[in-house]
């Protein structure tokens, strides 16, 4: 019963974590129909912003979060316009080549000014230690992680859904053309849908740095984890990569505990197969 | 006489759209037959249905007696089902006479093999290019279909499709997009398409309609309004009421 | 006397002259470049690697970042057949191709019924979960610290690998020939031809009765089995097995060495892969960290810039001077 507990609440932790980084590639993807491999390299950034504000210059917590938000979402900006926007009618194989290039790019960057090794992250006091909800205690931090998540996917569906900007984004998502020929403009609200969540990302990678360590190879061991979400997610929708998260998450945390010598070998079988059955995802349009 | 396609009730539907309705549709051997109807009548939805792009909701589809519902696309066409696309559908990076092999060589079952040199199988390649003559594009053999006028491209999309030797041939708007200065060599082509093919043409173009079809069937939001001669079809009051003036024909 | 068109295209898959410069090329390095026959087998392996991938993504279409899950499959099943059953090269060689293919069948059938994205993820997945695999089944594949006591004896029982590569360099010859000799003839035959179809307008091929998805789990299975065999071939002459074998960056490598030299072009293979190769020894040297910085940059300039790779530039200078 306690190993359940801990599955389910150490997994939901994960889950926020994935959920977070993952939502802005599920959008960008159903929107421009764009394959941004490189959408990790987002969420690094973030961690490593993080992380160094924080040890270095001793900034808090809270700020060095939101200066890795607003930092990343303008570089990605500035990348989104320069480079990406000369691809969208690209081929697949042209958007995949072009994402891996800039994924070798930054982690090469990374590793030159931070070297190979993890970054040490020190949690702000209040948020590390013990909770304890009377039967059991709960790592702090995680369930910060939670409650945090919890937060910022209300706030999320809840802009996505009441805003104009939510509007247009679900209207140009479910058709473009259509949009467009009701004077949105696509092209700015597919920019600030890219900034937006590579922004998310970068805080998806500061918050997480806990779980997903911040070391130069975040961007390509995670990659998958992250493709994974949308893909089984479906693409362009928001509830899909959260059930997907969740899924992985709860999955992944259950194998480590019960069955460590196998690790993460029965949930990718169990994620393909997921996919097999469902390819374009749970919640995507076929 | 065995029809050579027929369909019975064939049905699909879209959650509560119904794009076909019910349709009993019978195409005769050698058949020269027309498919109309206003836009968003489910014309292409049929064509879709009858290859197997698209499955039924309910129904049945018999080709040449034999019930090909389960079957797959490629199944089908192995078992004399043809067809063109309404908007050309093209090896693009390829030369006409390349096109139009790779139909024939899928007929003539060489395109499995993988351990001989493509010159083992010249016949299949001069066959190919007997059926460019055919069609008069044999000059432009090994150009790039993309390099070719539109229209020339629409006559590899029919070439393709011939080279299947099917016993029934699909043609969906043959002459769309086609400037009217090349038109007329469609229409020829379409003319002196062998009479042993059953041929089942949507079109909207009145002239190629009336000009090409022994029957016509009208199709209008998914369901037969009416089937019949060319001469029962122009008089019909209902086919009139659903053009409305758009595509009269005197 | 004027050709007709048909022997026109006939002659355009005849070996040319110019095909053979390869394998003079490679034969003479063997006594020009005497000591890097070490890096000479290297290149050799990774070009039946390229050749390999060439014939998933540049003929068949098909866009995966899982080459190297077979490239490793290879290796492991080579390594651990030397070092548990026999060290006898050949039979070996097959162990590679065998595991390799079997993974490659059984993947295959399963992930070639999607496409896009998700066939790209599940690509990634296959490879990651492979790692996985390697990675825990220590006991078996050396983990972490690699495989190790791959010895392996004699070739044919009379040419035993030597200090200075010689004997490695002319086995991967050989085998590379070997693997060329079949990939040139599948890739011109009507078969391969069918390929390119299916990558030109998978829609169309369906339309005329081809059996898109068994042309394109038979063709996936075959390069599987080719990158099984360079993987082999690696175990082979550099006597380990690394988890490396199965990580993205070797993945991604072996895209760039293919899209470097022109993808779909078959000799792109051999020149992506030899100059790649070549850089990597003497510019890595010098600054490791940023090596793959470069090649980023590079794979962002190939997208934007120069898409043929090295054969495309070739192609148009010869327009231009025509």
């Amino acid at each position: 019963m306690e190993a359940l507990t801990s599955i389910l609440f150490h997994g939901l932790a994960y889950a926020m974590i994935l959920y977070i980084v993952s939502v802005g590639l599920s959008v960008t993807m159903g929107l421009m129909g764009f394959v941004n491999l490189a959408h990790g390299v987002f969420a690094m950034a973030g961690g490593y912003v993080t992380v160094t504000l924080m040890n270095t210059y001793a900034v808090p917590f809270a700020t060095a979060l939101l200066a890795a938000f607003i930092v990343v979402a303008l570089i990605s900006v500035v990348l989104e316009r320069t480079l990406y926007a000369r691809l969208y009618g690209a081929s697949e194989l042209d958007q995949v080549l072009f994402t891996i290039g800039l994924i070798f790019m930054s982690v090469a960057l990374v590793r030159w000014f931070w070297g190979p090794l993890p970054q040490p992250i020190h949690l702000p006091a209040i948020l590390s230690g013990q909770l304890d909800v009377g039967f059991r205690t709960f790592p702090m931090y995680r369930t910060f992680l939670i409650v945090v998540g919890f937060i910022l996917i209300a706030l999320l569906w809840f802009g996505i859904e009441r805003t104009n900007f939510g509007a247009q984004l679900r209207a140009a998502v479910d058709n473009r053309r259509m949009a467009e020929s009701i004077g949105i403009d696509t092209r700015r609200l597919f920019s600030l849908a890219f900034a937006l969540g590579s922004g998310l990302a970068a805080l998806g990678g500061g918050l997480g740095a806990d779980i997903l360590a911040i070391y130069p190879g975040y961007a390509t061991e995670y990659l998958v984890y992250f493709l994974m979400v949308v893909a089984i997610g479906g693409l362009g929708s928001l509830r899909g990569p959260f059930v997907a998260a969740l899924l992985l998450g709860f999955g992944d945390t259950a194998c480590k505990y019960l069955v460590p010598q196998l690790g993460t070998f029965f949930v990718f079988l169990a994620m393909i197969g997921l996919l097999l059955w469902r390819p374009a995802g749970l919640f995507g349009r076929a | 006489m065995t029809p050579a396609l027929e369909t019975a009730g064939l049905h699909k539907r879209f959650g509560a759209l119904v794009v076909a309705n019910d349709i009993n549709f019978r195409l005769e051997p050698g058949a020269r037959h027309a498919l109309i109807g206003p836009n968003g009548a489910g014309k292409t939805t049929f064509v879709n249905l009858i290859t197997g792009r698209l499955a039924p909701s309910a129904g049945r589809i018999l080709l040449n007696g034999a019930d090909i519902t389960a079957l797959s696309q490629a199944t089908r066409v192995r078992r004399g089902l043809g067809r063109t696309f309404q908007i050309n559908t093209l090896f693009r990076g390829l030369s006409v006479l390349e096109n139009v092999s790779l139909s024939i060589s899928e007929r003539e079952g060489v395109s499995g093999d993988m351990l001989r040199s493509i010159a083992a199988h010249r016949t299949t390649l001069e066959h190919a290019y007997a059926l460019l003559q055919q069609l008069r594009i044999a000059d432009d053999a090994l150009t790039p279909v993309q390099a070719l006028p539109y229209g020339k491209q629409r006559l590899v999309e029919i070439a393709i499709a011939l080279g299947l030797r099917p016993t029934v041939l699909l043609l969906d708007e043959p002459a769309a997009g086609v400037p009217s200065t090349e038109s007329a060599i469609i229409f020829d082509v379409i003319d002196q398409l062998p009479a042993d093919i059953a041929v089942l043409i949507i079109e909207h173009d009145m002239e190629l309609v009336f000009r090409f079809a022994r029957r016509i069937t009208v199709l209008v939001q998914g369901t037969v309004l009416i089937e019949g001669t060319p001469t029962e079809i122009a008089a019909d009051a209902r086919v009139r009421e659903v053009y409305l003036g758009e595509h009269q024909h005197v | 006397m004027a050709r007709s068109p048909v022997d026109t295209l006939i002659r355009r898959h005849r070996l040319r002259a110019i095909e053979l410069l390869p394998w003079l090329l490679a034969i003479g390095a063997y006594f020009v470049f005497g000591d890097y026959l070490a890096l000479g087998s290297q290149i050799l392996i990774m070009i039946l690697f390229a050749l390999s991938l060439d014939l998933v993504l540049g003929y068949a279409g098909i866009v995966t970042l899982g080459q190297s899950a077979f490239f490793g499959v290879g290796a492991y099943a080579a390594g651990i057949y030397a070092a548990h059953v026999s060290g006898e090269p050949l039979s070996g060689l097959l162990v590679g191709a065998v595991a390799a293919a079997v993974v490659g069948l059984a993947s295959g059938l399963v992930i070639l019924r999607t496409h896009g994205l998700t066939l790209l993820m599940l690509t990634l997945a296959v490879t990651a979960l492979l790692a996985e695999v390697a990675n825990k089944a220590s006991f078996i594949t050396g983990g972490a610290d690699g495989l190790q006591g791959v010895d392996i004896n004699p070739i044919l029982g009379v040419f035993s690998f030597d200090l200075y590569s010689r004997t490695a360099y002319i086995y991967c010859l050989v085998v590379l020939f070997l693997g060329w000799l079949f990939v040139r003839r599948l890739v011109h035959s009507s078969f391969g031809r069918s390929l390119v179809g299916i990558r030109e307008n998978t829609v169309r091929m369906h339309a005329i009765g081809s059996p898109v998805r068994r042309r394109l789990v038979t063709i996936y299975t075959i390069a599987a089995a080719l990158a099984g065999v360079a993987g082999a071939l690696l175990a082979q002459t550099t006597q380990f097995v690394g988890l490396t074998v199965l990580g993205f960056e070797r993945s991604g490598e072996i895209v760039v060495m293919l899209v470097f030299g022109g993808i779909g072009r078959l000799y792109g293979a051999f020149i992506g892969a030899t100059v790649y190769m070549i850089a990597q020894d003497t510019l890595a040297k010098l600054q490791p960290e940023f090596w793959y910085f470069w090649i980023g940059l590079l794979l962002v300039l190939i997208v934007m810039f120069a898409r043929g790779g090295l054969l495309g530039l070739v192609d148009k200078a010869i327009r231009r001077f025509r």
